[in-house]
């Protein structure tokens, strides 16, 4: 692993480093938000969203309250990213929250960690505590008279909750189901105030670039936009992990140079570029550059950044079933569309995959995905019926063996 | 008893900006104390925080990690998302549930193991994997999730 955003923090134990919150103190808040929207840096939880311009929706040089959140709620399938920055380098998030926190004014944060990252839990508290007896956290940070304050909150196992205002309600204390928007978390976020939400990754980035620069930040891409990426490899390669590249790197080199290529000298059959619910690439589709716009170009989606690589043994219709159980079980059920199409779905690629299905399920299939399409609330529906679709689409004559042999 | 949860959950709310954010850590608080959420439990966390205690329950029962009814001392939880799955020939899921003769959902006449299916773990670079209650196993083969088992038997006896 590159060691490019992971400057100069030893992680856990011992603290060096701070050097980007030292220089951020030393400016003003709005140059050190205007350093952050020229590195072009977006958000890297999934959405991709300009971080800059989410920081504009706050209000300005309010002495309001704002609270800051940190998405710690890594749920989506294939990607393990967040869990590896919070175990190896908490103290670089922490940092990129402090320096977020200053330029937009919060003084309470919080970092929402997914239920199921119980050994986390343990020790980012000790990470906090730390960093509060170094003066880096706390009151009167490094004496700037500037305070800031975190706090660890442990979600209960939702993967829902990853949608920013789901996450909201949770920290509320209520069911993790998305808000309708607007009003945006911005102007109306947690307890109604105006509140800042990031990926940890995201946060991660911010302390690179307010040392090196936006530009030393851009270039680190092979793009010359957007820094580096994190990419979680899972599947039928050689060396799984997570491996940090230039974003922009192509998804062939990191299948088989970085993650040393495909196990037992198997053929590679498809790729899910950006978690689960990113579509699906076929292998000829893999020559392509892993950024927010090329992906989107080819209809998918960079999202988390963690690829699943399957190989020719793999069954596409079994995947799909998979994914549609896994969408049913986690559908929160406020939007009909949602809850009744992802249960239809399941219902329907279940009894295909066990050699039941009628002549009409893949179409019927296709039509469900259509009708959730942008009738939710949340990203959710995009999420099951875009990666679903593409599955059919590009290995459909796999989804008819299964109507034929019946 | 009462008052000691009393104290306890006023301190958990203490915490936060607005005490109904202790709600979700009162719930886990409870489940790590008894095994399950209670709704004798639900009921004294909803006067504690002055809630409602219907959004008590549907907090306590939208998420998937809180138990509303007694478990196994052990709750083997199973990954069965993508990856997990895409690595093992045989799924865990039934390897184990055959070796402990329960189903999903069940536990074990003795008290000892359940078994849950949950979401992916953020695991999959290290797959297949489970979690035993706070504990986690990567890199899983059958081997090893027998020694795991076995472990636990072993230390049940002593």
């Amino acid at each position: 692993m590159k060691k490019i955003l992971t400057a100069n923090i030893s992680g856990g134990t011992k603290i060096s480093g701070y050097e980007a919150l030292k220089k951020t103190l030393s400016m003003r808040p709005e140059e050190v938000a205007f350093m952050v929207e020229r590195s072009g840096l977006r958000g890297r939880g999934g959405g991709g969203f300009p971080a800059g311009l989410k920081w504009k929706f706050l209000p300005q040089n309010s002495r309001g309250t704002i609270y800051l959140i940190c998405n710690a709620d890594e749920g989506e399938p294939g990607t393990f990213k967040d869990r590896h920055i919070m175990e190896f380098d908490p103290h670089l998030l922490i940092e990129g929250m402090v320096i977020a926190a200053y330029a937009v004014g919060a003084k309470q944060g919080f970092i929402y960690l997914r239920g199921e990252y119980g050994w986390i839990a343990k020790f980012l508290p000790k990470a906090i505590d730390e960093a509060v007896r170094e003066g880096l956290l706390g009151d009167n940070i490094l004496g700037s008279g500037f305070s800031f304050y975190i706090d660890v909150f442990r979600g209960a196992g939702s993967y829902v909750c990853g949608e920013e205002t789901a996450l909201i309600e949770s920290l509320e204390g209520k069911p993790g189901r998305p808000r309708l928007r607007p009003p945006f978390p911005g102007t109306n976020g947690l307890y109604g105030k105006p509140t800042l939400v990031h990926n940890v990754t995201t946060f991660s980035c911010i302390p690179f670039i307010i040392q090196n620069g936006p530009d030393a930040f851009k270039a680190a891409s092979s793009t010359g936009r957007g820094g580096t990426k994190l990419f979680s490899i899972s599947g039928h390669v050689n060396k799984p992990g997570l491996y940090e590249y230039p974003m922009g790197t192509s998804l062939r080199e990191l299948i088989y140079e970085a993650a040393g290529g495909i196990k037992g000298g198997k053929e590679l059959k498809a790729v899910i570029p950006g978690g689960l619910s990113t579509p699906i690439l076929r292998a000829d589709e893999i020559d392509v550059s892993m950024d927010f716009d090329t992906l989107a170009a080819v209809k998918t989606m960079l999202g988390s950044g963690g690829i699943i690589v399957m190989d020719e043994t793999v069954s596409i219709p079994r995947v799909a079933q998979k994914a549609a159980r896994f969408y049913a079980h986690e559908s929160c059920g406020q939007c009909a569309p949602c809850r009744e199409g992802t249960a239809m779905i399941k219902l329907l690629l279940d009894r295909m995959v066990n050699g039941q299905g009628e002549q009409d399920d893949l179409d019927q299939v296709m039509r469900l995905c259509r009708y959730i399409n942008g009738s939710t609330i949340c990203a959710f529906g995009y999420a099951v019926s875009l990666p679903i679709a593409a599955m059919i689409r590009k290995f459909r004559n796999e989804f008819e063996a299964l109507l034929e042999n019946r | 008893m009462k008052e000691e949860l009393k104290d306890i959950i006023n301190r958990l709310a203490e915490r936060f900006p607005e005490k109904e954010s202790a709600l979700l850590p009162a719930l886990c608080y409870l489940q790590n104390r008894d095994g399950y959420v209670s709704e004798e439990g639900m009921k004294s966390v909803a006067v504690i925080l002055d809630l409602p205690e219907a959004r008590v329950f549907s907090t306590a029962s939208f998420y998937s990690m809180l138990n509303l009814k007694p478990e196994g001392k052990y709750i083997i939880q199973i990954c069965t998302n993508v990856v997990c799955t895409l690595l093992t020939e045989n799924p865990l899921l039934e390897y184990i549930s055959n070796s402990l003769g329960i189903r999903e959902g069940e536990v074990t006449p003795d008290g000892l193991f359940s078994i849950k299916e949950v979401e992916c773990l953020g695991a999959c670079g290290y797959a297949p994997a489970m979690h035993i209650n706070e504990e986690r196993y990567e890199n899983l083969t059958f081997e090893s999730v027998d020694e795991i088992i076995g472990s636990i038997r072993k230390s049940e006896l002593i």
